[in-house]
């Protein structure tokens, strides 16, 4: 996965979990909790929607690297889908 | 779901834990839980509490005040770590100087005895000053949870006749500059940093400013224990959240539970994660910990794994009282995870919120070495009522037994009166009145603090048994009340903010089951006549309903249906619309409207 795929993917997860949300003014490097209002629960379930497009496992220690835009980006390149 | 039906006891698949002595590393303060009930008492409770000097009683001179004047003045009361690694202790000694400032504050604003200081804040300093100044001005202290939405503020600002409002200049923006001018109540808003532009400089203060200029010495407003300290609200299958209030006598309990439930001991490094804008972060997450001199720990983040784990590794945290949502995603993160921390200054874990499984509670013996303690309270009890002591053989599923100074009893309804019922028995779970922490009504709602009461006995509409040795077991709730990652929503807040959707002809919500935080809000939509439904109109509903309820209250799923099944009179039928979610049978329909 290349870097506009991954921003792509995280846009589109986000957009269904904050449907309010005015992404497109989203910063790469603040943290999402201080741009959107999510809680811990959509947090998880936005990892969740992470994993299901894109078939990246991400286990608990992983979390908060994907804290950010940037952050999201940098991890999705790097991965490699399970099996 | 039909009461006075005797259940098996399915939960006691799962092995009693037992307590050996051998494995105490303090002897519990509640040793001997029979005798330590026969012989308590409220009254000589409320004489281990000094009191105010010349007389009377405030939660915040037990709190703070008294230690500040002794040897604990220099005692880090209040241990912070900020959510980007920024610390701060604050001592009791600093402590009092910088309550005594708000409360100053306060009173130069012209804010007086039994004003409404509400704060709208993550877990920051500042919300923990502004609680104890607010209670030594007499004040009533009214927190609310920052992740709440404008249109929750706004109810709860409106009845709870807000003064003041503490809050941070973003929250402010995001949250209140709109709805604003809805409360003419509202005189003041303090903010913890510059106001923004526009704002009258008359009625809307930089807190930073203010306290700068306040003195240190502030004599606390000689509260008497029946004067109203605290508002929490909550919420009922219908109609508006209540404002369940609270006194100033509340300390009492919070103090005996504190040694009791939680085993409170000087030495101890207590952690309470849960947020003060619900009644467990203010009774056990401001009060009780300070009551006993204790070293608190305060984390602004929001949950995660590896950084709580940090947070108990780090600080050497002797004590932690979380939920069981946070356990849950602890377990899902894995027992391994935890081993690879240092945790070995943990000796007592509890949890409340809703019931935490079995599965938690064992599981807490294989990643910690210790079980983990459910307890039973609510916002109207103001402290914890029923519980899994460190003395006593933990029966996982199981929520305790009772407090010292509390009876509790399962009961049916019968008219003007009450039935106690048998061991196995399931019914209403009742407490006698009268304990320092229940609450005094529900501000503006006599009626509805009337019907909680029958004869002498407070009815908790939490469903429950209780077995032959007294141990009580959570079943369900008798109404339709929502009870997410430990919070409770009233189905009918979230219906209301989703009907004014242009789209949305009738809306039902649920408590849909979920792993993680035991309920999800779900809303059932149907449309309009000219609107079809579709992927695009679900997000937009959805994103309207968070914009004006906030993520702590608006639905995580919404699904569209044809109509909305109904009772003769009108009223959605939750209940149905719960049992097809599950899949269960939908039982009596003869109420229904229309062919069933």
């Amino acid at each position: 996965m290349n870097a506009d795929e991954a921003r792509a993917t995280v846009l589109a997860v986000l957009a269904t979990i904050a449907p309010e949300a005015n992404l497109s003014e989203l910063e790469l490097d603040v943290e999402f909790r201080d741009q959107l209002d999510i809680d811990s629960m959509d947090f998880l379930n936005f990892i969740i929607g992470v994993h299901e497009r894109t078939g990246i496992d991400i286990p608990e220690e992983d979390y908060p690297a994907l804290e950010t835009l940037a952050g999201c980006i940098n991890y999705l390149v790097a991965a490699r889908p399970a099996g | 779901m039909t009461q006075g039906e005797t259940v098996p006891a399915a939960a006691l698949n799962w092995p009693t834990m037992p307590k050996p002595r051998a494995g105490w590393r303090l002897p519990p303060n509640l040793e001997d839980y029979e005798s330590t009930c026969r012989t308590f008492t409220w009254a000589a409770a409320r004489d281990e509490l000094p009191g105010l000097p010349g007389g009377g009683l405030n939660i915040a001179h037990e709190a703070v005040d008294r230690h500040a004047k002794g040897d604990r003045a220099n005692r880090v009361a209040i241990r912070w770590r900020g959510r980007r690694g920024e610390r701060r202790d604050i001592t009791y000694g600093q402590l009092r100087d910088e309550t005594s400032r708000f409360a100053n504050v306060l009173t130069s604003l012209g804010v007086g005895r039994g004003d409404a200081v509400f704060t709208l804040a993550g877990r920051i300093p500042e919300l923990y000053i502004a609680a104890l100044g607010t209670l030594k001005n007499g004040s009533v202290f009214c927190p609310m949870f920052s992740a709440f939405g404008p249109e929750p503020v706004l109810q709860r600002m409106s009845i709870g006749h807000a003064k003041v409002l503490v809050t941070t200049p973003v929250l402010y923006q995001r949250k209140v500059a709109a709805i604003r001018d809805q409360m003419p109540e509202l005189r003041l808003v303090i903010l913890t940093g510059e106001p923004p532009a526009g704002c009258d400089p008359a009625t809307t203060f930089n807190l930073a400013t203010l306290m700068a200029e306040a003195s240190t010495d502030f004599a606390i407003v000689p509260t008497n224990g029946e004067d109203l300290a605290l508002l929490h609200f909550t919420s009922g299958t219908t109609g508006k959240p209540k404002g369940a209030m609270h006194v100033h006598e509340a300390v009492v309990a919070h103090h005996a539970t504190g040694r009791f439930a939680l085993d409170f001991h000087d030495s101890d490094i207590f952690w309470c994660t849960a947020d003060p804008g619900w009644i467990t972060g203010t009774s056990y997450g401001i009060i009780s910990p300070l009551t006993h001199g204790l070293t608190m720990v305060v984390d602004e983040a929001d949950f995660d794994a590896v950084r709580w784990y940090r947070v108990l590794e780090e600080e050497r945290v002797t004590i932690w009282y979380t939920a069981p949502t946070a356990v849950r995603m602890l377990m899902k993160a894995g027992a391994e995870m935890a081993k690879g921390f240092d945790l070995s200054a943990l000796r007592f874990v509890g949890s409340v919120g809703e019931p935490l499984n079995p599965e938690g509670v064992v599981w807490g013996q294989e990643a910690f070495g210790l079980p983990i303690h459910d307890n039973w309270w609510q916002t109207e009890t103001g402290g914890i009522m029923i519980a899994n002591f460190p003395s006593m053989e933990i029966r996982p599923g199981s929520m305790g037994r009772p407090l010292p100074g509390i009876r509790a009893a399962i009961v049916r309804r019968e008219g003007d009166s009450v039935v106690e019922l048998m061991a196995g028995e399931e019914g209403e779970l009742a407490l006698l009145k009268g304990w320092p922490s229940m609450f005094r009504g529900y501000l503006g709602e006599e009626e509805r603090y009337r019907k909680c009461f029958v004869g002498d006995w407070y009815l908790t509409g939490d469903l429950a048994r209780v077995d032959e040795d007294g141990y009580y077991w959570f079943v369900g709730r008798a109404d339709d009340v929502i009870k997410s990652a430990g919070h409770l929503i009233g189905p009918f807040e979230v219906e209301s903010a989703v009907m004014e959707h242009p789209a949305v002809a009738e809306v039902g919500v649920i408590g849909k089951p979920d792993p993680v935080a035991g309920e999800i809000v779900k809303a059932f939509v149907s449309l309009k006549s000219g609107f079809e439904p579709s992927e695009a109109l679900r997000l937009e509903i959805l994103g309207f309903a968070r914009q004006r309820l906030g993520t702590a209250v608006a639905p995580k799923e919404i699904a569209f249906a044809d109509s909305l099944p109904r009772t003769r009179s009108g009223k959605i039928m939750r209940r149905l619309l719960k049992a097809r979610e599950l899949g269960l049978p939908e039982g009596d329909l003869s109420t229904l409207e229309g062919p069933a």
